[in-house]
């Protein structure tokens, strides 16, 4: 089958009216290109990819509720996402993360129809890299995470990383636990742990993340592991690592 | 210009210095030179006025060789041999008025006298002469400090104002490029809103880089500038932008520094209103209040109090790149007005609200 002739569908996503106006109209030449609908936040995005499955979107990344970079982490990675923003700062974090390509507005029309052919292409042969794990990555050195976002169904809970106590691995999710619930996330534990602030929180076992500031206690457990013991409770693994790891970091704030 | 010899103050402050090393000098005469009271008053007094213009010219030497680049053997041989030529014509001198005295029937004889006390008086010359050198490089290095510490407050004077010019040249390149996409997808669906549009930007455009070097400007022109950039805002917002506006008609002919707003405004829209699914509002508040205690001294200190606040979403992680405009206004404020404005931010729930107050300049009391 012809490549070029394949029908797609697409979703525009941008908090402007008037930007979303562009893309349609330009989409108006591909009568192969179908736009299942239109979106002005994250929150909508999320709901209307995981609803609707598109094929193709334009992502706007400055947007209300969540930014570009973070509908990206929630939806599938089976989507030729396409950037189209008023400035080129986050270019570079765009390729990271394996977007399609990335437009600058306001858009000429040769470089619209460039992005669709290379739209295209990734479609025909789909790499399909870990988004999450990418978008995780794509987070500049020294800029930790403030908030991470889970998807549930269809519904998105954003997590306020002082809010987020621990984080344990399960099977190919981890769960985030904040504030009594748990939150489970298509993620590893170590893409995880390199999202967060290491000053506040410690890998201590190879399935478990703390947040410090929420350990009461740590005591022996068995022969040579231990356990933490968190303000509220709960028990959390320590590993013979994890102890020492734990115990460079307490007595560097008490001395 | 030499640092004593130029200001009537410092003149004074030296020559008063010289009446202990004159009451010095005049015991050794005394004492060890075998003269007469009588005199030792007429020596000593003129003696010390000569020398004490002569120990000036060390100024000259002193900054000929300066102590942190000259060498230790050419700072002594400088200043060694200033010292035996200075002290040497001194001597020459005093013999010269001790020969002059002695034509009077009361110092007749003093020539005579006199010789056996050359030798301690070029001593005492070369002693004198070395203290002044001392002297002279204490004043230099005052004289340098003073003269970096001008130097760098103009520095930060340049500093500043080149950044305020920049200030100015910038356009912030979020709006900027977003407007062109408004307009260029105004085009097709309504081209009279598209030119309305060019016409919206250009004459923001126009208002910003005409702020040329001018240092302060009425508040209305500042008022004029923030309604341009929010009208060019509305098209790319629609609905969502939601602006009000309360003047004092008294405050509109205040002179405030060019920017002071237009920054606010731009952050309230750039963290507040965008992030808002449901749009948001502005508040920009001017009023002018009489300071009362001032009036009696018919003295022009109103104060002027600018709001400006906005709603956000709390929830929104602090963008980078947040809080640079603010910082700037008000580093802005300080350095122009110090003390006498106050600039303060304050988030309270889903409000955010910048209040400036700074005296009430008019143009007119300005001028």
């Amino acid at each position: 089958m012809n490549e070029a002739s394949r029908k797609l569908t697409a979703v525009i996503v941008d908090d402007e009216e008037l930007a979303r106006a562009v893309i349609r109209e330009m989409l108006r030449a591909h009568p192969e290109i179908d736009v299942l609908g239109e979106c002005a936040n994250g929150f909508e995005a999320v709901k209307m990819v995981s609803e609707r499955k598109p094929d193709l979107l334009f992502l706007d990344i400055q947007m209300p509720k969540l930014d570009g970079f973070e509908v990206l982490e929630l939806i599938g990675s089976d989507i030729a996402v396409i950037f189209v923003t008023a400035y080129d700062q986050h270019a570079l974090r765009a390729f990271e993360v394996h977007a399609v390509d990335y437009l600058l507005k306001p858009v000429a029309a040769d470089r619209f129809e460039a992005a669709l052919d290379r739209a295209r292409q990734r479609l025909g042969a789909p790499v399909a890299p870990p988004v999450a794990e990418l978008a995780a990555a794509a987070r500049e050195p020294g800029h930790h995470a403030e908030r991470i976002v889970v998807k549930d169904g269809t519904r998105v809970h954003i997590i306020p990383v002082a809010k987020l106590d621990y984080v344990e691995a399960e099977d190919d999710y981890v769960a985030l636990a904040s504030q009594g619930k748990k939150h489970l996330k298509q993620q590893t534990i170590s893409s995880v742990e390199a999202m967060l602030d290491p000053k506040t929180f410690l890998r201590i076992h190879r399935s478990c993340i703390v947040n410090l500031e929420r350990v009461a206690k740590v005591e022996p457990y068995g022969k040579d592991s231990h356990v933490a013991i968190l303000s509220d409770g709960v028990r959390l693994p320590v590993s013979r690592a994890g102890y020492a790891r734990l115990r460079t970091i307490l007595d560097g704030q008490t001395s | 210009m030499h640092p004593i010899l130029g200001h009537l103050r410092q003149l004074s402050l030296y020559l008063l210095a010289w009446f202990p090393l004159a009451a010095i000098l005049f015991y050794i005469l005394k004492t060890g030179g075998g003269l007469s009271w009588l005199q030792s008053f007429a020596m000593v007094p003129t003696l010390c006025l000569v020398y004490a213009f002569m120990c000036l010219s060390a100024w000259y030497s002193c900054r000929g060789t300066p102590l942190a680049s000259s060498t230790f053997y050419r700072l002594a041989l400088t200043h060694l041999s200033g010292a035996l030529v200075i002290s040497g014509i001194w001597v020459a001198l005093a013999k010269g008025w001790a020969t002059a005295l002695a034509n009077i029937d009361a110092f007749r004889g003093l020539d005579q006298k006199f010789v056996p006390d050359y030798p301690l008086l070029f001593a005492c010359g070369v002693m004198i002469y070395l203290l002044a050198v001392a002297l002279h490089y204490v004043l230099l290095s005052v004289e340098f400090s003073r003269e970096m510490e001008k130097r760098e407050i103009q520095a930060r004077v340049l500093a500043r104002d080149s950044e305020l010019k920049a200030l100015k040249a910038q356009v912030n390149p979020h709006f900027l490029f977003n407007s062109l996409n408004s307009i260029s997808a105004l085009t097709s669906i309504d081209a009279g809103r598209a030119r309305e549009m060019c016409i919206l930007l250009a004459d923001f455009l126009r208002k910003t880089l005409g702020l040329g070097e001018k240092t302060v400007i009425p508040l209305r022109e500042e008022l004029e500038l923030v309604r341009s950039f929010l009208s060019v805002e509305k098209v790319r917002f629609g609905v969502r932008l939601t602006v009000e506006e309360s003047v004092a008609p008294g405050a509109l002919e205040c002179s405030v520094p060019p920017l002071l707003l237009q920054p606010l405004v731009e952050n309230a829209v750039a963290h507040g209103i965008s992030n808002l699914t449901e749009g948001g509002w502005i508040r920009v508040g001017v009023s002018c209040d009489g300071n009362k205690k001032a009036v009696g001294r018919n003295l022009q200190t109103d104060d002027l109090r600018i709001e400006v606040e906005n709603n956000f979403d709390p929830d929104m992680p602090r963008r980078r790149g947040h809080g640079v405009g603010l910082a700037n206004v008000r580093q802005r404020l300080a350095t122009r007005y110090g003390d006498r404005a106050r600039f303060e931010v304050r988030a309270e729930g889903d409000r955010f609200r910048v209040s400036i107050v700074l005296p009430a300049e008019r143009a007119e009391t300005a001028a």
